[in-house]
């Protein structure tokens, strides 16, 4: 059976530099299953996710690879054909809850734009599916929220009014762009629960994209690390939970602190693990440019 | 007051109600003017010249605010003035506004070689000196209305399609433009209805501004007699004429000055007033 989405070695660079941000990556996923990107800031784990979804800042342009989204070679579709494509099978939980949701429009529209405009359903029944979504993300009284701006909703309440608007059209493959980070902690949980509930009841093939390895222990079927852009070890979750193969991996989850013992177990990741994966990184840049 | 918002916000109504006030007496003088007029702006009466205001000595009650050197009321040449203040700050106002936030959002929005087209644009069109411009612009066209409105917006689209378009930028790096795209929704789509609502706070702001510059444009163009015909009540005219018996009749000079200077603070208080109005979050 062949995976419902495939990136196909990616590379991905700014402009004008020599340098690239996304490192030949490759990785799979089945319908129906959660894969988690961890790494730390910078290492492109948002920008694989954007990517796939054609949301690249202007400035990084992808420069080889491919993406297989249900069969279909994205970089060969004509752009038009691709934006309407991706707007029909896959959806985003943006990062942050504060700027997803346009300051000037109810939520309302917000939600069912995509089921109106794209989907081609009439204006009642998208309101009926959305007030059924807000239920689904347990909002107690969708009516009212459906009715108000977003800044009157307080943040863990927005995250839920997205993540209702990405379930809105059934997507098959659902990107989550470090969906928690911007939330405290009670609420983080809640919101974890919530999108496994959703993603679990609608099959649906999901991107994680996290720094957080507890969470990704909790959603996640599969992981990939990520460092400089490359992928440094592709993973089950239990394997790596067991013991990952990648020193890298190991110092990152080494430095997970654990409730247990918060104290002893905050340890940095040590610098010559991080000189040690970069040099690879960089070894990994010098084989492709001889390769290209 | 104890709640620091609420005392801003009876701040901000208080300036939105003043310049509204004004301009909304204005608005009025100058739709219903030859109503409202006592005389003829245009009508002489030389053996009436130069009176005074009606508190002063030797006024006339008749010429509630006295009478220029050839014996025109005032006040009614003030009330027709404001009907081509009007008409110049509307129409020119919100022409500039269309003309320029369209080349703003589609520069903002669309990047690439139609940004650097326009900001060339901009950029070329900003050397010039702008009254020189709009006079050279005059020579050209001729004298009118129409010129002037013309001259108006061909000179300053620019202040509204820098700012626009640099607020357009902002807005499509926000994630709710992202979100709208991975939705697939078209790109004139996302303009329209996600990006120009963010804008459009900005826009008005700029749009009452602008409306207050093209009375001041109004007024130097008649200042220097390149405005309608020469005896045209508009209040840049009368404070030219106002200027050669200032020391004989200060009124000429002085109630056109002060009305045009009202006017012109109500319009851009007004602006910021509806901006902060129109905000969603006060941000």
């Amino acid at each position: 059976m062949s995976a419902f989405l495939t990136v196909n070695n990616l590379s991905a660079a700014l402009h004008g530099f020599d340098q690239r941000v996304l490192r030949s990556v490759s990785f799979s996923i089945d319908t129906g299953e959660v894969l988690g990107l961890v790494g730390e800031s910078g290492a492109g784990k948002s920008m694989i996710g954007k990517a796939i979804l054609g949301i690249l800042p202007s400035a990084i342009s992808i420069i080889e690879g491919e993406i297989l989204l249900d069969g279909q070679d994205l970089q060969k579709m004509k752009p038009a054909d691709r934006r309407r494509f991706i707007g029909a099978t896959a959806a985003l939980i943006p990062q942050d809850p504060l700027t997803a949701l346009n300051p000037s429009r109810r939520i309302e529209p917000q939600i069912t734009n995509r089921l109106v405009d794209i989907l081609g359903w009439s204006k009642a029944n998208a309101r009926v599916r959305a007030l059924e979504l807000l239920n689904e993300v347990h909002i107690d009284n969708p009516e009212r929220v459906m009715g108000s701006y977003p800044h009157e909703l307080s943040g863990g309440m927005r995250q839920r009014v997205l993540i209702a608007s990405a379930f809105a059209a059934n997507p098959k493959l659902v990107i989550a762009d470090e969906p928690t980070t911007a939330l405290d902690v009670t609420v983080q949980k809640q919101i974890l629960r919530l999108i496994r509930e959703l993603q679990e009841r609608h099959s649906t093939a999901m991107v994680f994209v996290t720094h957080d390895l507890g969470v990704v222990s909790k959603v996640c079927q599969r992981l990939s690390v990520l460092y400089g852009g490359k992928i440094v070890e592709n993973s089950s979750v239990p394997d790596f939970f067991a013991g990952p193969k990648h020193a890298y991996s190991r110092a990152l989850l080494a430095a997970t602190p654990k409730y247990t013992d918060p104290d002893a177990s905050l340890l940095p990741v040590d610098e010559a693990v991080i000189e040690a994966v970069a040099a690879e990184v960089l070894a990994s840049d010098k084989e492709w440019r001889h390769g290209g | 007051m104890l709640d620091g918002r609420g005392s801003i916000k009876r701040r901000l109504g208080a300036r939105l109600w003043l310049s509204g006030t004004w301009l909304g007496i204005m608005a009025l003088l100058a739709l219903f003017a030859p109503l409202i007029s006592p005389h003829d702006p245009l009508a002489q009466d030389l053996f009436a010249g130069r009176l005074p205001p009606f508190w002063a000595s030797g006024s006339d009650p008749a010429y509630l605010l006295g009478t220029d050197s050839l014996g025109r009321d005032v006040l009614s040449r003030l009330i027709h003035g404001a009907r081509i203040a009007f008409s110049v700050a509307l129409i020119a106002g919100l022409a500039t506004a269309i003309v320029g936030s369209m080349l703003g959002l589609l520069a903002g929005y669309l990047r690439g070689w139609v940004d650097v087209v326009i900001s060339r644009l901009v950029d070329i069109w900003m050397a010039f000196p702008p009254v020189l411009f709009a006079i050279l612009l005059i020579a050209v066209l001729g004298t009118g209305l129409t010129s002037i409105i013309i001259a108006i917006i061909v000179i300053d689209w620019t202040r509204f399609c820098r700012v626009v378009r640099a607020e357009a930028m902002n807005q499509s790096a926000m994630d709710y433009v992202s979100s709208a795209i991975v939705a697939g929704r078209p790109r004139r789509d996302i303009l329209w209805r996600e990006i120009l609502p963010n804008v459009l706070p900005t826009i008005v702001a700029l749009s009452t501004l602008e409306m207050g510059i093209a009375v001041i444009v109004e007024a130097i163009l008649s200042f220097v007699n390149l405005s309608i015909s020469t005896d045209a009540p508009t209040w840049g005219g009368m404070i030219a004429e106002g200027r050669t018996s200032i020391y004989q009749a200060w009124w000429v000079l002085a109630f056109p000055l002060g009305v045009l200077f009202l006017t012109v603070l109500s319009f851009s208080q007004f602006g910021e007033g509806l901006k902060d109005r129109f905000d969603p979050v006060l941000r």
